[in-house]
């Protein structure tokens, strides 16, 4: 099953996995991740992914036995989203310290209360200190090729930490597109067997994540953040490698008609596909409008984002998260600490929006763009499209 | 006894990936250093009963013999005072470490 199809999103990433090669898959089912782990059963069940699946009795467990798995050398995939991913918290803290690579996609779902099953980032910014890779992927060809790329990058010797992909729920799990399904020889050339750099072994044992006094909890830690920060260079190599293989060229940061853009919107995940149809109805009125897309959210990719802001007036930048509290959201928070020593004086300025499933629709980025160019000194990020 | 000086500072390019460690026998691992107090005994008291002997926890006590006395051993004796409190003749005091 190779060559151009019409696939659910979800299938198409389950049929990752099974190019993958995934040896053990522990997951749980829930709401809007369930169509991804309900195919890698069947997969498993007919005989066409040869891999132990765990059908665990929480997202804790998932992760637990996930752990486990890939500590003792299986590649290992688990998804999750919104409670789920909440319930996982604790294990997915564990999992970097212990420089195990598992895979995990979040379908991005709100988080709870008020109860909710509409899309939003507010599930996977709960682990956003976690130590794992975070990628967002916009449409089901990334969702499919990250989910790749996403072995190889967590299982390189240079890597070997666990990495997370999200896509949004529903607007992306749900939805049927068309894929390019490569075939098992590209994917065996682009993933070699997984060959893990610290591994559980009954013929010479270890413990791992020990503990760690405080004369060298700090230094354990700061070698998580280097390993992290310095992943980045083989997600770069990684993404070169695979555009060599497929012949699809990704990168950290995506941008779209920002050379000469006076205002920059700032986005993750699928909304940018709305986002760059605004921009070019935007740009065919004449407004110098562009757009920049984070791929990669772990490590935060600075030195390209700096490289895309650099010629603008205005920096929209959108959130689909509240940290309760706080005045702005993550991404937010997150352009003004690196944009504010950095020599580059645009007016920022942060927008909630899409909410809890709430649609985003090209008019929602015209307006920011409006009050992107028009609002200064903005205190706290301003919520789009909300009655009051 | 003065306590061991930390052996090294790990700094952070030495450490393990996934901070692993690889099982000592208990021998190799000196406990000796956690203690903030240390038995000492007065031989005048001690009738040579055992108790300290059979309820140290880490079995640091040696049977001395023909000087009919049990010696602990500092390397490993963590300075639970558990000793102290069951010898019956109270020939065991604990006494704070200097740092
Ligand atoms: S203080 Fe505790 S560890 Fe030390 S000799 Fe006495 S019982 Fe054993
Ligand atoms: S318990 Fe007290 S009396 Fe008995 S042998 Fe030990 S020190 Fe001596």
């Amino acid at each position: 099953m190779a060559g151009r199809l019409a696939m659910d999103v979800s299938v198409a990433v389950a049929e990752a996995v099974r190019l993958a090669n995934a040896d053990v898959i522990a997951a749980y089912p829930i709401t809007p991740q369930t169509r991804i782990v309900e195919r890698l059963a069947e997969l498993v069940a007919n005989g066409q992914l040869d891999a132990d699946y765990i059908p665990v009795e929480s997202e804790h467990s998932a992760m637990s036995s996930s752990i486990g798995a890939a500590a003792a050398g299986a590649r290992t995939f688990t998804a999750t989203s919104s409670q789920g991913l909440a319930l996982m918290n604790e294990m997915v803290y564990v999992a970097p310290g212990l420089r195990v690579p598992i895979v995990m996609v979040v379908a991005n779902r709100a988080i709870s209360a008020p109860i909710a099953l509409g899309n939003d980032h507010s599930d996977i910014m709960s682990v956003r200190d976690s130590g794992w890779l975070s990628f967002f992927a916009e449409n089901g060809q990334e969702a499919l090729d990250l989910t790749l790329a996403a072995f190889r990058i967590a299982e390189d010797p240079e890597v070997s930490l666990p990495v997370c992909l999200s896509l949004d729920g529903f607007i992306l799990t749900h939805i049927t597109e068309p894929v390019l399904m490569p075939d098992q020889t590209e994917v065996d050339r682009f993933l070699p067997p997984f060959k893990p750099s610290v591994q559980l072994d009954i013929k010479d044992p270890i413990s791992m994540g020990l503990w760690a006094p405080p004369d060298v909890y700090a230094e354990a830690r700061k070698a998580m953040a280097l390993a992290l920060f310095s992943a980045k260079k083989t997600v770069v190599k990684a993404f070169d490698e695979f555009n060599r293989i497929f012949g699809r060229r990704y990168r950290p940061v995506e941008t779209y008609r920002q050379e000469d853009a006076e205002t920059v919107i700032i986005s993750m995940g699928s909304i940018s596909e709305t986002a760059m149809t605004a921009v070019d109805e935007m740009r065919d009125l004449g407004h110098k409008v562009g757009l920049v897309r984070l791929r990669l959210w772990r490590p935060f990719p600075e030195e390209e984002l700096l490289a895309a802001l650099a010629g603008a007036k205005n920096v929209a930048v959108v959130d689909r998260h509240l940290i309760l509290g706080c005045g702005s959201g993550p991404v937010g928070l997150e352009v003004k600490s690196l944009v504010c020593n950095s020599g580059l004086r645009p007016n920022i300025t942060n927008f909630f929006l899409g909410l809890g499933g709430r649609d985003v629709t090209r008019a929602n980025f015209k307006y920011i763009r409006e009050r992107a160019a028009g609002v200064r000194n903005q205190l706290r990020a301003e919520f789009v499209g909300v009655y009051e | 006894m003065t306590k061991p000086a930390v052996e090294a500072i790990a700094k952070v390019g030495d450490l393990p990936l996934g901070f692993i460690g690889r099982p000592k026998r208990s021998r190799a691992a000196k406990t000796g250093d956690w203690r903030s107090v240390r038995p000492v005994l007065d031989r005048a008291r001690c009738n040579y009963c055992g108790f300290c002997y059979f309820y140290c926890p880490d079995g640091v006590f040696q049977d001395m013999g023909e000087e009919k006395y049990y010696q602990a051993d500092l390397d490993y004796c963590k300075g639970c005072g558990i000793c102290a409190h069951e010898c019956p003749k109270k020939a065991i005091a604990m006494i704070q470490e200097e740092v």
